[in-house]
């Protein structure tokens, strides 16, 4: 991946300007590679095509192009149509999250890491309140309600997830009407996550402690109502592409990993699961009481994109199972910890403007209570202490294996957090999936892996 | 965690103004847990005149230290394997086990990284088959440990997780390279380089990944300054974030 074998910034002239004739658009770099640069100049300008080992056209396809998935960069060594090499340049989107995160309350983490794998950034919240907590050693004072408001909101984000991904996959495959099936079906959990939260993405609902305020009234009923039209809907994917001679061609025995090369890369999610083992860290490592719902973890045995395409479709039913087990075991009850020093005293509620705090509450701090009042600016400003040590908490979100490793000082802030991000990890097997095969297969392997660059470079 | 300077007048206020205040240095060789750092005064704030007492308040910063036997869960028989595939290499090899919050952590000698992942992965009672890759922890006030990498190690045979730490001085920032056990390290790996600035030995090519190529600097170090610009409102100024008080 050294920079100094290819370009294609710059015009023709200043290329020119280094070692070759001008005229012929090219030059030698201190390997010995011929680079030619096509900016702004003409085919019919170039000599004729060089033959040899060393005559490959090393390709950009990004950080800006329509089918990268993202701001992702891809180095593509071709020879004709098949790629020789591939290496993928990330950073793009890197927006130093993690270092934010240490100079914000545990409580303004949520905020932060909901932007990493902005798709599904439920997931990353329920992490990061899982690892605040297991610090904090208050892990079985979560009130169940909490915990199934929490499986409820991830699995719903699964389902979105995925369909963003089926979607994306097809609009750059060609399938475009798989495009808007996709996120037309992904609109009815944005609206319900409107609901819940205030937000469709971007939440800061899962808080360390429990989640920021209750579930509105009668929202159990749209959940079924939607759970109904999803489950209604969903035959429209398999009629579109499920045995579609199209999309089985472009694939079928594509972006091959097999169960060794994802061990190695440390690739997790359905690209593990497309290679015929179960493994989920829900049944694993149950967290938020997964042990007590009944799913199945779907797999295939074919190692490549139809097999990671089909094991999506299959999780989607399975996660609206899961969501109809979590509306049977809502019962009444607090959303968030007792621990008057953790939970925020504000008693958040969603108002009409899509937030809000309880009136009733302000009254009481504003007018009755001035003791109230200092605790709550203090929580608020401070936020709580969290005793020195780490951990690493994994969990299962729709890309993979989802870890939060958290450091505490003591004090009021992270020491040092990182997030095990399965997008980042898994786009590393991009070359083992793309390399000797056909530069249109890289797109339908990139969208298999499903990163989200958010989640990529935080 | 934190305490008042034992010699102080009644009103409790300190005898000796914050600078004069001995200070322990970090100490991590002792039983009971480590101290890593020690911190004087509240809300980080230094050199004005201390009028309110909080001046005087000595901080410390404990983390869990060294477990004794028996470690609970699965973590004993892990060690024991360990302890068996390593040979006499053992002692040498694992500085320390420290069991907290559930999780167990193998402090490994930084020259015996490569045989302790060899080791994990290959021994078939250990079989660590899948390296959840590297982070990196700064302490700058653990005198020649100052730099951290984390590694989480997951057994699907099994079913464990162990998490291993190695530390490296910040004069001598080297540590071998696990991406020829565990290939999926070498993106964590120059991820932990481009951040905190620790040189993977070995590793196929340590560039930066997500900062660019000529950044200076490794911006999650705590020495890093922070450089944000002041906002300033009528003639007030809030300084960046790392130069603002703080309640740590």
């Amino acid at each position: 991946m050294s920079d100094t074998t290819y370009t294609t910034m710059g015009s023709a002239d200043s290329a020119a300007g280094s070692d070759g004739p001008e005229e012929s658009g090219f030059y030698e770099t201190t390997q010995g590679d011929r680079v030619y640069d096509v900016q702004g100049g003409d085919w019919d300008t170039i000599l004729a095509p060089p033959t040899g080992e060393k005559d490959r056209l090393i390709v950009n396809m990004g950080p800006q192009h329509p089918s990268t998935h993202g701001v992702l960069r891809l180095i593509v060594e071709l020879d004709g149509e098949s790629v020789q090499s591939i290496r993928a340049a990330i950073g793009y989107l890197h927006t130093g999250i993690e270092k934010n995160m240490e100079f914000r309350t545990w409580t303004q983490g949520a905020t932060f890491v909901t932007r990493m794998d902005y798709v599904a950034g439920l997931h990353n919240e329920l992490a990061y309140a899982l690892a605040v907590e297991r610090l904090l050693g208050i892990e079985d004072q979560i009130p169940e309600r909490a915990s199934v408001i929490r499986v409820l909101l991830s699995e719903l984000s699964r389902a979105a997830s995925h369909l963003v991904a089926i979607a994306t996959g097809g609009l750059e495959l060609g399938a475009l009407t798989g495009m808007t099936v996709g996120f037309r079906d992904r609109e009815l959990i944005l609206d319900i996550f409107e609901s819940i939260t205030g937000l469709r993405m971007n939440h800061g609902y899962i808080r360390p402690g429990g989640v920021s305020h209750d579930l509105p009234a009668g929202i159990e009923g749209d959940i079924t109502e939607a759970i109904k039209v999803l489950r209604k809907r969903s035959s429209d994917v398999h009629n579109l592409l499920v045995g579609n001679a199209i999309w089985l061609g472009r694939t079928q025995g594509v972006g091959y990993l097999d169960l060794a090369g994802c061990m190695a890369l440390g690739v997790t999610g359905p690209i593990l699961r497309s290679t015929g083992l179960p493994f989920d860290v829900r049944k694993t490592d149950p967290y938020c009481g997964f042990e007590n719902y009944e799913f199945e973890v779907p797999t295939e045995t074919t190692c490549d994109v139809y097999g990671r395409f089909l094991i999506r479709l299959a999780e989607i039913t399975q996660s609206l199972s899961i969501v109809e087990q979590c509306l049977d075991k809502l019962k009444p009850g607090p959303v968030m910890v007792a621990d008057k020093k953790i939970a925020w005293p504000a008693d958040l509620s969603v108002g009409p403007d899509g937030q809000g705090n309880s009136l009733a509450h302000i009254k009481q701090i504003m007018g009755t209570s001035m003791e109230a009042l200092i605790h709550h600016f203090k929580l608020v400003t401070e936020g709580f202490q969290v005793p020195p040590g780490q951990v690493y908490v994994p969990t299962e979100s729709a890309k993979g294996e989802l870890g939060m490793h958290l450091v505490s000082d003591g004090g009021t802030r992270p020491y040092r957090a990182h997030m095990r991000e399965p997008s980042f990890t898994n786009l590393q097997a991009v070359a083992a999936m793309c390399e000797g095969g056909m530069l249109s297969d890289v797109v339908a392997s990139i969208s298999s892996i499903d990163p989200v660059m958010g989640g990529v470079d935080r | 965690m934190s305490e008042l300077d034992p010699e102080q007048t009644p009103e409790g206020l300190p005898v000796t103004p914050a600078d004069a205040v001995e200070i322990p240095v970090a100490d991590i060789s002792g039983a009971g847990p480590d101290l890593v750092e020690v911190r004087v005064g509240a809300f980080g704030v230094h050199g004005s005149p201390d009028v309110s007492g909080y001046g005087g308040l000595i901080n410390k910063i404990e983390i869990a230290g060294a477990s004794e036997r028996p470690y609970g869960s699965y973590f004993d028989e892990v060690a024991d394997d360990l302890a068996t595939n390593l040979g006499s290499d053992y002692n040498e090899a694992i500085e320390k086990v420290v069991v907290d919050r559930g999780e167990v952590t193998f402090y490994v000698h930084r020259d015996r990284i490569i045989q302790v992942c060899q080791a994990m992965l290959h021994d078939p009672l250990l079989r660590f088959e899948m390296c959840l890759g590297v982070s990196g922890v700064h302490w700058p006030h653990e005198l020649d440990r100052e730099l951290h990498a984390v590694y989480h190690l997951r057994s699907i045979t099994h079913n464990r997780i162990v998490r291993l730490e190695v530390t490296c001085p910040d004069s001598d920032p080297h540590i071998p390279s696990t991406t020829s056990i565990y290939p999926t390290n070498d993106w964590h790996e120059r991820e932990t380089y481009d951040f905190f600035g620790i040189i993977f030995d070995g590793h196929p090519y340590l560039t930066r990944i997500e900062m660019p190529d000529d950044w200076l600097g490794h911006p999650q170090r705590k020495d890093y300054p922070l450089g944000g610009i002041p906002v300033e409102y009528k003639g007030a100024t809030v300084p960046p974030p790392d130069k603002r008080r703080s309640y740590s």
